[in-house]
């Protein structure tokens, strides 16, 4: 289950109902801001026009995850309209900012736009249907009981009339009381399959992204940091491209602070033209002089050798999981007791070490914004997964004031995380205030994966004391991670759902001076590779089949029993199915949802492996619409299937040495498994888990695991590209 | 240099010197930003075009080679949004974030008109220098095949 953050000026109440669940007093802005086009805005999310169009504000981005139809239809839902008259409008990130964050964040991540925020979507939605219902009985003269609002029509009596003929009086009416959001069985549109509202527009070139914006006068610019993060520039030689063709001028680019928080803008130079490819083209060939910094010395192999010295020795134990809440983590465990169980126990497991390796975003848009920064004004289009942060960054970065920084949403070319620790908002602001004009910012491939905030490595082991009925007495786990973000070797690991009665885990961290940031499903998405190879080791080693030691290790769980059973149920599940051919599975809770992959492979001969069919079984508690549902759990797979078969940055000197998908390689439509079918087993028991990201983390250990059947072989680093089998 | 491009059945007379990337001439110069750039160097195909019938990477095609050939970008795939492909795209709710997306449709446009009803090796092989992050390759594939049947009814 998510946990929220509330803040007071948000919220007048959060408390705990009996059952666990969130009941929120909430308070919704009822000024309504001048009206435009005729349509009557009914609060900050709505608006209602005389053809009973509503058109319902997103304030999260839309990356391809579904945000622009699951935050319209959440208040649909409680609005009762009907679906062919909704329309989505973009949320102005200005306004959210400079009014207490009316629409309470903007941020876009950790699959919570639905998880989380639906309870206040709802409300937005139910809150405008009470007043359109009042706004009725005033007119007619009855009593707000004896007024019905069902799609978009308000009816009592022989009297009848649209929403959008109500508007108006709605938008005045104050309500005593804010109403209660609808209960699961009540549910009209939710639940149901919808397709995303964005899709049209991306069949035929008119989304628009940020590197599409054009703004009068705009001129181009190509930028570089530091090639070994952390590092800082020293000089550069514009006089010798500065007669290049289009080249106009060179922009330092300044860091005010000696190490650069993963926004902060990064020490580095751009080159500005009248043309992109001009702009690049000088800044390849222009003379800069960098001082590396630490990092410098740092190599893949050297953070190898660093890690393997950490797993050996002892780590920081976990008293308290930062990230994802397990469901049962705090269950029976007794961490004391652990090294002396398994000191004393003579059927002791010692795991092999796994690995996962630096990943990066590469989204298929490279980070791009455009600033158009006046003296009293800033415009700005941007890659970002919260709009208010960046306009926030932003301001900050002109040192102007925020009711002067527009910064004006567009549709994101990907996200999967790569953007919220990104400073290329930053660098065209900077650029456009220092010439004075509006300046386009594009990364080449090439430094966005060099400068991208890179998914972490972790190394991780265990060591476990089976009883005698072969399960575990006694388990410890160790991830060795990097040092800004330790949380990420927690995650879907310390919590894992598997009950030990003697329990911990330790954590210990590389020197690392490459940025970090948030890569879909972060933290579960490596760890799960060695808690779910672990199970199969574990369970193998006490004569268990896999499947079965899950569920005995989660027994009254019931999100968990659930995916299970439906593994058990549904898949085919055997772990004999001959030489060669191998069914593997795997489950990680992430996000408050429980994810299950059962993986089908064949190995060749020669080692070459062919995933034949991937089945997922998944439980969010509730899905709002499976269709984009399913659309998710694919997503999440295949990018995860991707860093499993291929990819890993590696380090040489400090910097990334594969910084384009030459040498970066991604999965393409021949490596796609034929098979790959998403069920989904909902609870349905007042819990809501995020979409967006779980099928990932299940993925490339389920493969391992069936490869393992298939060859008696066991993977334990990606990419398996790479692996002898 | 003043050099004429055939976009869509259209010239631009564009400003450009003969090495730039015809990429950078169709969104820049043109100002057809369906077209898109994903990496630069002709691995991602996110700034596929047809040119004379053959999907081409237009990010690593100098400009000058294009002059007095046919080009294709998505905005001239059709008025209204109906070809036979962005018709299966819609039903098979193909795109996610959408940007590989042009590039997807301009390699299965080119592919149908050569081969109204391929295989799926024949479909793998086609999209092989396209790339999504967001993994829709499943539903790519479902989509051409299901345009092909649209083609024919």
């Amino acid at each position: 289950m998510n946990k929220l953050n509330f803040t007071r000026r948000n919220f007048l109440k959060v408390t705990s109902s009996v059952a666990g669940g969130l009941v929120i007093g909430f308070h919704l802005p009822q000024t309504a801001e001048a009206s435009t086009g005729g349509a009557i805005e009914i609060n900050a999310w709505l608006t209602i026009d005389a053809d009973n169009i509503v058109s319902i504000v997103t304030p999260q981005t839309e990356m391809g995850q579904g945000a622009f139809t699951s935050v319209p239809m959440m208040i649909a839902e409680e609005l009762n309209i009907p679906w062919e008259n909704v329309r989505h409008v973009m949320a102005s990130a200005n306004r959210h900012v400079n009014n207490d964050n009316l629409y309470t964040t903007t941020s876009t991540g950790g699959s919570r736009t639905v998880a989380s925020r639906h309870p206040y979507m709802m409300q937005a939605g139910a809150s405008a249907r009470e007043r359109l219902r009042i706004a009725a009985a005033n007119r007619w003269g009855v009593s707000v009981d004896q007024v019905n609002a069902n799609q978009g029509m308000l009816t009592s009596g022989s009297q009848s009339g649209s929403y959008g003929d109500f508007a108006a009086d709605a938008a005045g009416v104050t309500l005593a009381e804010e109403p209660k959001i609808k209960a699961y069985k009540d549910w009209w549109l939710l639940g149901k399959s919808v397709k995303r509202l964005d899709i049209p527009q991306k069949t035929n070139g008119t989304a628009t992204y940020a590197i599409d914006v054009e703004v009068p006068g705009m001129v181009y610019a190509a930028a570089q940091a530091c090639p070994v993060p952390e590092g800082k520039l020293v000089s550069y030689d514009f006089e010798a491209v500065k007669n290049m063709p289009g080249v106009i001028s060179a922009v330092e680019l300044k860091q005010v602070k000696p190490v650069a928080a993963f926004t902060d803008l990064r020490s580095g130079v751009a080159i500005v033209a009248e043309t992109w490819y001009q702009a690049k083209n000088a800044l390849a060939v222009m003379p800069i002089v960098w001082d590396y910094g630490r990092g410098a010395s740092i190599t893949s192999d050297s953070q190898a050798a660093e890690a393997m010295s950490l797993i050996s020795g002892p780590g920081t134990l976990v008293l308290n999981v930062d990230g994802n809440p397990g469901k049962n983590r705090d269950k029976g465990v007794n961490q004391e007791a652990v090294p002396g169980i398994i000191a004393a126990s003579d059927n002791v497991v010692i795991g092999e070490v796994f690995h996962r390796p630096f990943e990066s975003h590469a989204t298929m848009m490279p980070p791009c914004a455009v600033a158009d920064v006046t003296a009293d004004r800033c415009d700005i289009w941007t890659f970002t997964q919260d709009i208010a942060r960046s306009l926030n960054e932003t301001a900050d970065q002109l040192g102007r004031d925020t009711k002067n920084v527009h910064l004006h949403q567009t549709y994101l070319g990907g996200g999967f995380g790569g953007g919220y620790n990104m400073d290329v908002h930053r660098q065209a602001a900077a650029i456009s205030a220092e010439i004075g004009r509006p300046v386009k910012v594009i990364r080449s491939r090439e430094e966005d994966i060099a400068q991208d905030s890179q998914r972490p490595p972790i190394w991780g082991t265990y060591q476990a004391a089976l009883g005698d009925d072969g399960l575990p007495i006694a388990l410890t786990t160790h991830i060795v991670g990097e040092e800004k973000m330790p949380a990420f070797t927690q995650r879907s690991v310390a919590d894992m759902p598997y009950i030990v009665a003697n329990r911990r885990h330790e954590y210990s961290s590389v020197k690392s001076h490459i940025p970090i940031g948030y890569h879909r499903a972060p933290g579960a998405n490596a760890n799960g590779f060695v808690i779910e190879q672990m199970a199969d080791e574990l369970a193998q080693a006490g004569g268990w089949d896999p499947l079965e030691w899950r569920l005995k290790l989660t027994e009254g769980n019931e999100p968990v029993q659930r995916v299970l059973l439906a593994m058990k149920e549904k898949s085919g599940w055997t772990t004999d199915l001959g030489s060669g051919v191998g069914m593997g599975l795997a489950l990680v809770e992430s996000h408050g949802t429980v994810s299950g992959c059962v993986a089908t492979v064949e190995v060749s001969r020669r080692g070459q492996i062919f995933i034949d069919r991937l089945q997922y079984f998944i439980n969010s508690g509730y899905v709002i619409n499976p269709l984009n549902a399913t659309e998710q759990a694919e997503s999440s797979a295949i990018w995860e299937l991707s860093h499993t078969m291929t990819g890993g940055l590696q380090i040489r000197d400090g910097r990334i040495v594969n910084t384009n998908f030459d040498s970066y390689t991604m999965m393409r439509m021949a490596d796609t498994p034929p098979k790959i079918e998403v069920h989904l087993e909902m609870s349905e028991d007042q819990w809501w888990g995020g979409l967006g990201e779980p099928t990932g983390p299940p993925t490339p250990p389920a493969i391992a695991n069936a490869i393992f059947y298939a060859t008696g072989k066991r993977i334990r680093s990606t990419p398996f590209s790479k692996a002898d089998l | 240099m003043a050099l004429t491009l055939n976009i869509n059945g259209e010239d631009h007379v564009v400003d450009a010197d003969s090495q730039m990337p015809l990429l950078w001439a169709i969104r820049e110069k043109a100002g057809l930003t369906g077209t898109k750039f994903g990496c630069g160097i002709a691995q991602c195909g996110a700034c596929t075009v047809i040119i004379d019938g053959n999907a081409v990477r237009s990010c690593n095609m100098p400009v000058a080679a294009a002059v007095g050939k046919s080009i294709r970008t998505v905005e001239g795939v059709s008025a209204d949004n109906d070809h036979p492909v962005q018709q299966a795209w819609q039903e098979i709710t193909v795109p996610q974030c959408g940007y590989c997306q042009s590039g997807q449709i301009m390699s299965a446009v080119a592919l149908l008109e050569k081969n109204d009803a391929p295989s799926d090796n024949e479909i793998d092989k086609a999209m092989a220098g396209n790339i999504c992050r967001c993994g829709t390759y499943p539903r790519i594939r479902a989509a051409i095949h299901r345009a092909a049947e649209i083609a024919k009814s």
